[in-house]
């Protein structure tokens, strides 16, 4: 063969480069690699490995197999507080996807209007909050919605709605929808960033053909535009999934880690950091928080696999 | 590479040699210095100026020697960041120890040293040990600072307005609210539930030490001789949930420095108090304001104060200054820390037998509610907050379901009661 002819008139040193291991590919590699290795695969492993561990009182760590799973599942006065946390994490959820992404699919809509003035003055202050710190966004909304000295009471009282007025943020039944929406608020920017640049990414050729073949605006929104979009849509979703199953920082600044009234704004994310890092008088567990943290882990990858193989794999793509 | 770029590279690299070389230099000489520097962890952070103008020069006069630093988180972050510092080895000298399991949890794991051997230990009650003491008593392992005490404080000006009294018992005290309720300018009570605790600390504990007669019940509810769901607890509830309609608008919402405010504003009668709220008071209200003990029951009785050990200084077993640190305890333990601290943190009150003078008149008349009253500490501190569910969490949860109206007293106790039995031996008979 003519490279092995090549190779023999070659310099012997030079010659292992070549028939060994592809040295560049593992050069490349090796930044992200060991970044992401010792920032992200070591920790999430040792978290798990932390979760088959219980420490006694003087701090000593001993092998618990499942015993953690089967408190954190079984005994009611761990069993109750985890499934509250799930459920008030899935309607958490729920109001993301309906509200969030709803409103953010309306605005994108809006904004790609042809004829729209003032566009980008929108789309920069709609943007704006999701920039912000999450504890300004709490402080804010917790004066807006301050009964005693909040804009909100006087503002409906103006209006003659004054009694349709409530301490939202304090009362069980409330209390998760409000904070669910103050997120919304605050993110509602980045749904509709998304979606706006799929909607101009669609060329006018089509959707001028569509109207020429007699589609109204509603047809061609909904047999031409969603379509379109529709992986972008995905993308949201799960993007949403994995931002409200790891919520924290909100619900910590608006309502504390006790997440009150009675545990009603409590969510996995404010589960686990009372039980890691203890509140007040309960001590902090790091094995029995590992143990959260982990289930957390299996709750976020069943729905990014449900997506995956439910959704993603059917989804079309469209190259213009 | 072009002439430019090489240029600010290199005026790069050499300021960061020399920001490199700066901090080493800084590194080795703190090195050096803290042979003699010892460090206080504490979660008073709002404390740091009287600790480096007052606590900390008054000590150096009579140790020059031994430099101290006081070093603050945040009180919710504390335990946390704190945790972390001493599994690193990183922790300061002395740390300020949180009373009762928090710290117990500290010492079992070897990161406290006992103070039983240092000087001035004897200056305190067994009480006032009993936060930072091993079960049995014998080990104490922080020397105990201070403790705040409950009560009322209220805006003298509307009661002069009103021409009310301060009451004695609950009747008097419930009179006292419908007549400023009736008046309708002022909130009778500040108090809020957003937060939970307040409704807990300001509220539970703060008035039910004359339901169950502070220590005896105190005891009786840790030996299993009384339950949460006996008449005693039941009525503190059933009390607490009385005031709901004297609260502030939408007081569900109401998180505490809105209660605060609405009390230093002048738009709320009372005030159910930590005295911790008094150094803050005298720098915001521009109205007088005066205190009175929980009101009693029935008058027949004695009466007791919910008089809280609250905050002590131990000694990080690892620090390598442990002499030095123990000289510094007994300065703790001495009526010279006791004067300062008192008057500089008027509401904070030092524990030590000794007699120690309080100039701020609402917080003298606190802590003399020593010598007419029985002093207890919150019931749900020692020992029986240690498992799960833990009694303190569930009782600022049940608290403030009884006043927001979503639970019933009995309910509260039954749920309170039911959490306990279900770990702890003396209460599941």
């Amino acid at each position: 063969m003519s490279t092995q002819s090549i190779q023999s008139s070659l310099p012997l040193e030079s010659a292992p480069m070549r028939s060994g291991f592809p040295m560049h590919i593992a050069v490349f590699l090796a930044p992200a690699v060991i970044v992401y290795s010792v920032f992200s695969i070591y920790p999430l492993i040792d978290t798990i490995r932390l979760s088959f561990y219980a420490g006694d009182q003087s701090g000593v760590r001993h092998f618990a197999g499942w015993d953690n799973f089967r408190t954190l599942l079984a005994d009611p006065a761990w069993s109750g507080q985890f499934w509250n946390a799930l459920r008030n994490n899935l309607m958490f959820f729920a109001i993301h996807m309906v509200v969030q992404n709803g409103i953010g699919l309306g605005l994108a809509m809006l904004l790609s209007l042809p004829r729209l003035t003032g566009g980008s003055i929108y789309r920069t202050l709609i943007f704006l909050p999701t920039m912000l710190s999450v504890v300004i966004i709490g402080f804010i909304w917790q004066l807006i919605l301050n009964p005693l000295w909040g804009i909100a009471p006087s503002l409906l009282k103006a209006v003659g709605l004054g009694s349709l007025f409530g301490p939202w943020l304090g009362q069980e039944s409330t209390a998760l929808v409000t904070v669910s929406l103050i997120s919304v608020w605050q993110f509602v920017g980045i749904p509709m960033m998304l979606i706006y640049a799929a909607l101009i990414n669609i060329p006018d050729d089509l959707l001028d053909a569509a109207t020429v073949d007699g589609a109204g605006p509603f047809s061609v929104f909904w047999f031409v535009r969603l379509p379109l979009i529709l992986p972008t849509l995905g993308v949201v979703s799960i993007l949403t999934f994995v931002a409200n199953f790891n919520a924290f920082d909100l619900i910590y600044a608006v309502k504390g880690a006790l997440a009150g009234p009675n545990f009603s704004t409590d969510i996995l994310g404010t589960f686990f950091y009372r039980t890691f890092f203890g509140y007040q008088l309960q001590v902090g567990s790091p094995t029995m928080g590992a143990t959260v943290a982990t289930a957390m882990l299996v709750v976020i990858l069943i729905g990014v696999m449900i997506y995956l193989f439910g959704v993603q794999r059917r989804l079309q793509r469209h190259a213009f | 590479m072009n002439r430019v770029d090489t240029k600010a590279f290199m005026k790069r690299a050499g300021r960061f040699l020399a920001t490199v070389s700066v901090a080493v230099s800084a590194l080795a000489f703190a090195q050096a210095a803290s042979a003699q520097t010892l460090t206080i962890e504490s979660w008073r952070n709002d404390d740091a100026d009287v600790w480096n103008n007052q606590i900390i020069p008054a000590f150096n006069k009579k140790y020059p020697n031994i430099k101290v630093q006081f070093k603050a988180d945040p009180p919710t972050e504390y335990n946390a960041a704190l945790n972390a510092r001493l599994a690193g080895g990183t922790a300061g000298d002395l740390i300020t120890c949180r009373p009762f399991d928090a710290s117990l949890d500290l010492f079992k794991k070897g990161q406290l040293t006992s103070v039983n051997d240092v000087k001035g230990i004897e200056n305190f009650s067994d009480v006032a040990r009993s936060a930072w003491s091993t079960d049995d008593g014998k080990t104490t392992f922080c020397m105990p600072m201070a403790s705040v005490i409950h009560g009322f404080i209220y805006n003298k000006a509307i009661f002069d307005e009103l021409k009310l009294t301060p009451p004695k018992t609950m009747a008097e005290f419930h009179a006292l609210l419908d007549k400023i309720k009736s008046d309708g300018n002022y909130t009778p009570i500040a108090m809020g539930t957003a937060d939970q605790w307040e409704a807990a600390t300001m509220g539970f504990q703060n008035i039910g030490v004359n339901y169950w007669k502070g220590e005896e019940g105190r005891k009786a509810l840790i030996e299993g001789k009384q339950k949460l769901t006996d008449p005693a607890y039941v009525e503190t509830f059933k009390e607490l949930a009385s005031w709901a309609p004297y609260m502030g608008d939408g007081y569900k919402s109401q998180k505490y420095p809105d209660t605060q405010n609405l009390f230093t504003l002048g738009r709320a009668a009372i005030y159910p108090a930590g005295s911790w709220d008094i150094p803050i008071f005298r720098k915001q209200a521009d109205f007088e304001f005066d205190a009175f003990a929980p009101p009693v029951p029935d008058a027949s009785g004695k009466c007791y104060i919910s008089d809280h050990t609250d905050i002590a200084l131990g000694i990080n077993a690892k620090s390598k200054n442990i002499e030095a640190a123990k000289t510094f305890l007994s300065w703790i333990a001495s009526s010279e820390f006791a004067d300062i601290y008192a008057n500089a943190l008027p509401g904070f009150f030092p524990l030590s037998k000794e007699k120690v003078t309080v100039k701020d008149p609402v917080a003298a008349k606190f802590v003399g509610w020593r010598d007419t009253c029985e002093s207890s500490i919150r019931n749900s501190y020692q020992i029986l907050s240690r498992g799960t569910p833990n009694l303190e969490n569930e009782l600022w949860n049940v608290s403030a379901q009884v006043i927001n109206g979503t639970m019933k007293s009995d309910e509260a106790a039954k749920k309170v009661e039911d959490g306990l039995a279900s770990w702890y031996e003396p209460h599941k008979k």
